[in-house]
């Protein structure tokens, strides 16, 4: 999957907040992605445009997501239920959010399981779908799958209502799945196991993945290779150990600075300044006011992605590249 | 705690607060100026007969024997005299509550059906056309108190389009089926007279309109925010993103949510519907509880007031506990979680 | 002596952000439709023996050679079956409306809302389920049938009508500030404050109270429209006012038995009724939103 230059922008009643900024992303088949930045950088806010589920205050102001030779965002309602039944799907972060409170969690499993592996041409029986809730519930490790099929959602725990999600989003994808920080609501006890399953399933069935955290750790670990988003814009690429060990964009190296140590001495910094206003952001690279080797085209236009070692490690800032 | 736990706890409290407000009835009753013995038999009347009938009366008794007595009454069925009528109280409202009952029974299911449609119509057609209109209508509708829109309505209707007839129960020329049960509709069909139940249901239908716009409008209002609401809720996207059709998104996952709210409110609906009942009775010359009241209230009928205001308390105690009902029922939350959690 | 005042100004719109909060009541139309139509009532209110063409109408008047006149340019609203404009007597109505409700209000919401915060900040304590339990019983019976009974046991005038309405709405207000204050009971700031040492009295009106002030004032602005219906619910059966005072429910149901040939001794008066509920129904609704943004 490519997305090119997208730009999104919600209308409240501040004003139009220009979220995303013209965002590059590039996924490809089988490969697992990793997208970090901070909260309100639009990680959230592009990974929806894919699946078009954005808010109804979203206006998509250009740019298109090429998903196997056709443009998601042109497609037609019949294409696009198909793109979500069964290629690209989600998990949320907020697992007591994404699970509706009214129903069991049996109804909303076999519907899922309805609509995804049964089509139009096998009708399948309610016998079947109750087996296939139980292999599904089975597959992500939930003990006592019968109960948790009979009860509701705040009946659960975090990591179970996780690992309910997690379920229902692989029933319905084949292709990518995308994980917006599926973990960081759960306890840290849980967290690990759960990131453990997801690469375990993510592995056996050989699905593209896209990965968002706020945690460069669980990132790390995961994935081949990582995007850097800031503000609306894709600053960094590049593959993981080269992102970790050779940072280049000014705000990657500050991001990777800012993490706490076990060794050596002080307090980490942090970078200095705040996100943007996105009713008005600034002009050119929208990390200018906060980077300390800003230079004149940088408060102009902003700068696009260079490519430094010409093997996938690129860079959005001018002081990698000219116009 | 189970459903049954539940039923047991809230039919509990209410028989509890149907106590209390017997207990305030009462005594604000017999607290009040006036002299009801004197009332009843008049100025002109020998010593020993006001004895006699204050003894009666047990008036002569203190306040909390006179109570107990009254309860006692009351749980056998015995509302006690009317002072104008003679009559027993439970007769007259037996013989009036059916008729606001089934006008009321009426306007509930319009308002059920009516908030339902524009409210799903509002909601589905969010920030268009519909759901414009919609609200205006809502807004101007919520604001018009039910005797007043008992009046348009009639006025427009009845008088001026001749749709619908302007009072009364039936048309000149439909002879009445015998009373029975007291209800007017009911009475037709037991008496096998289908043209005078269609004429009945026909002078039914502005009032019971008139009863039920304003809560019709606000649920479709509520039903409409809670699905504009709900919407952007995570578990809808949810469902989005796993290509579930949008139909069933909305008429499965959206919808129930979106009522809880609605369905709660209906329980204040009713009861507005059974005091409006009142006002709009006296519109359309409806027969029911209202011709009672107006006796009663404008000539201090005090057996029968308190009779009223507790008979309609029981009522709307009962309906309440159903909605709560319905509530937990659609709502596992509620009844599932303990209190303070 | 000015600075001070402007100096207390500032510090109470920082406290309350009433800036943020007029700009979100702005942008919304209905609720500055509200809005106006609200303080257009109460100019009207206020202001009725100016404004109205024939305030004598208002009062004992008879004028039977005008009697049922239509609408036309010298009686705007027409004349009913005693020969008094309507128009004017509408005018009026509106002061014996507000009056009413502001009456009511000023009785009820004071001893509601601080029945409601010692009931919730004593919450699962006797005193608690001495108040609900009495506000419960209240609560037990249809509002217009509770207070027609009151109204009916007390001699019927405007001002035991009054009563009968105070009487049977203040428990609204208990219930309400009820859940929320027992709500936030729980909150931190709550238990921050007691571990701190502050009495019961500052807790209670300095941090609870200030939190449910959103709810409180949304309700007192619906409430102003609930009253007004009630009021002329109760004039309407004649319960309230009695003629020949103008009040707006009397009014409607004088008219009523010379419908629909002079209909507009009815009409008009109740929609000014209407009219007058939908402004402040309006009006609450926008100041409801404000709060809700607040809460998000």
């Amino acid at each position: 999957m490519e997305i090119k230059d997208l730009y999104v922008s919600y209308k409240t009643y501040l004003g139009e907040l220009k979220v995303l900024n013209g965002v590059n992303l590039k996924v490809g088949e089988g490969e697992k992605v990793g997208l970090i930045g901070e909260s309100g950088c639009g990680k959230t806010t592009t990974m929806r445009a894919v699946l078009r589920i954005l808010a109804a205050n979203a206006i998509i102001k250009g740019g298109c997501i090429n998903f196997k030779g056709k443009d998601i965002l042109r497609m037609n309602d019949k294409e696009l239920s198909e793109i979500r039944r069964k290629h690209v799907t989600m998990i949320f972060q907020d697992p007591t959010a994404a699970l509706n409170p009214v129903f069991k969690v049996k109804d909303m499993l076999s519907d899922v399981i309805r609509f995804s592996i049964g089509s139009s041409s096998e009708k399948l029986t309610k016998e079947k779908i109750h087996e296939m809730c139980l292999k599904v519930l089975g597959e992500v490790a939930l003990p006592d799958p019968e109960r948790v099929l009979d009860s509701y959602p705040f009946q659960l725990s975090g990591g179970m209502r996780q690992r309910i999600c997690i379920a229902m989003s692989l029933t319905a994808a084949r292709d990518l799945l995308i994980a917006d920080e599926p973990t960081t609501n759960l306890d840290v006890t849980i967290q690990d196991q759960v990131l453990r399953l997801i690469k375990n399933l993510v592995e056996e069935r050989k699905l593209s993945v896209i990965l968002i955290s706020h945690a460069l750790g669980a990132v790390r670990g995961t994935v081949d290779r990582v995007y850097v988003m800031y503000a609306g814009n894709m600053v960094e690429a590049a593959e993981t150990n080269k992102l970790f060990s050779e940072p280049l964009h000014p705000y990657t190296q500050g991001l990777l600075q800012s993490v706490p140590k076990l060794t050596g001495t002080g307090f980490s910094e942090g970078i200095r300044g705040h996100i943007p206003d996105y009713v008005n952001p600034p002009p050119g690279c929208r990390f200018h006011p906060r980077c300390d080797y800003a230079k004149e085209v940088c408060r102009k236009e902003t700068p696009p992605f260079f490519d430094v070692d010409g093997k996938g490690h690129e860079v959005a800032c001018w002081l990698y590249g000219k116009r | 705690m189970r459903m049954s736990t539940y039923i047991i706890k809230r039919t509990l409290l209410v028989v509890f607060s149907l106590f209390g407000l017997s207990v305030l009835v009462f005594v604000l009753a017999r607290v009040l100026p006036g002299d009801p013995v004197r009332m009843m038999l008049g100025p002109r009347v020998e010593p020993w007969v006001y004895e006699q009938t204050k003894k009666q009366l047990r008036l002569d008794k203190p306040l909390y024997e006179q109570y107990f007595y009254w309860l006692m009454d009351v749980f056998q069925g015995n509302l006690g005299y009317s002072i104008l009528t003679r009559r027993s109280v439970t007769a007259d409202i037996l013989e009036y509550l059916p008729a606001s009952l089934e006008l009321i029974f009426l306007g509930a299911i319009f308002q059920v059906v009516g908030a339902f449609l524009l409210g799903v119509i509002a909601g589905r057609y969010c920030y268009k056309w519909p759901d414009n209109v919609v609200r205006v209508i809502s807004y101007i509708g919520i604001s018009i108190p039910a005797f007043v829109m008992a009046i348009i309505l009639q006025l427009i209707f009845g008088h001026i389009l001749k749709w619908f007839p302007i009072q009364g129960v039936v048309s000149r020329g439909i002879p009445m089926p015998p009373k029975i049960t007291n209800f007017y509709t009911l009475d037709c069909l037991i008496a096998g007279r289908f043209d005078a139940f269609l004429d009945v249901l026909w002078h039914m239908i502005l009032p019971a309109l008139a009863l039920c716009l304003g809560g019709m409008l606000q649920d479709a209002r509520i039903i409409r925010s809670g699905m504009v609401e709900n919407k952007d809720k995570d578990y809808i996207s949810m469902a989005m993103a796993q290509g579930l059709p949008e139909r069933l998104i909305m008429f499965k996952y959206l919808l129930k949510p979106s009522i809880i709210p609605a369905v709660t409110v209906l329980g204040m609906d009713i009861a507005a519907m059974l005091a409006n009942a009142f006002l709009v009775e006296m519109v359309f010359n409806w027969p029911g509880f209202s011709k009672l009241g107006i006796r009663f209230l404008l000539n201090t009928d005090l057996n029968g007031i308190v009779a009223l205001v507790l008979v309609i308390g029981i009522i709307y105690s009962f309906v309440n506990v159903v909605v709560d009902i319905m509530v937990a029922y659609l709502d596992p939350r509620i009844r599932l979680m303990e209190r303070g959690e | 002596m000015k600075t001070s005042l402007m100096n207390k100004l500032r510090e109470i719109e920082a406290r309350f952000e009433l800036k943020r909060k007029w700009y979100r009541f702005s942008r919304s139309p209905l609720s500055i439709v509200g809005l106006i139509i609200s303080v257009g009532t109460i100019i009207t209110a206020i202001a009725a023996p100016w404004i109205a063409p024939y305030p004598k109408h208002a009062e004992l008047y008879t004028g039977l050679g005008e009697r049922f006149q239509p609408p036309s340019l010298k009686y705007l609203f027409g004349t009913d079956h005693v020969g008094r404009d309507v128009l004017s007597r509408t005018i009026f109505g509106f002061r014996y409306s507000l009056t009413m409700a502001a009456v009511v209000l000023s009785l009820v919401v004071p001893v509601g809302v601080v029945l409601g915060l010692i009931a919730g900040y004593y919450r699962g304590t006797w005193i608690d389920t001495l108040i609900m339990r009495i506000a419960d019983i209240f609560i037990a019976v249809p509002p217009l049938v509770l207070a027609l009974a009151i109204a009916a046991v007390l001699e019927p005038s405007v001002f035991n009508s009054m009563i009968a309405v105070s009487l049977m709405w203040w428990p609204w207000y208990t219930r309400m500030v009820y859940n929320t204050a027992s709500a936030l009971r729980n909150e931190y700031f709550v238990q921050a404050a007691e571990v701190m040492g502050a009495g019961s009295f500052h807790i209670i009106f300095k941090e609870i109270l200030p939190n449910c002030l959103g709810p409180i004032l949304t309700k007192v602005t619906l409430d102003v429209g609930w009253v007004i219906l009630l009021g002329s619910a109760l004039s309407f059966v004649g319960l309230g006012a009695q003629p020949p005072t103008p009040d707006l429910g009397t009014m409607v149901a004088e008219g009523g038995k010379y419908m629909p040939d002079s209909w507009w001794i009815s009409i008009f008066p109740a929609i000014a009724i209407s009219i007058i509920i939908l402004g402040f129904n309006l009006l609450g609704d926008g100041i409801r939103d404000i709060f809700v943004e607040e809460a998000r």
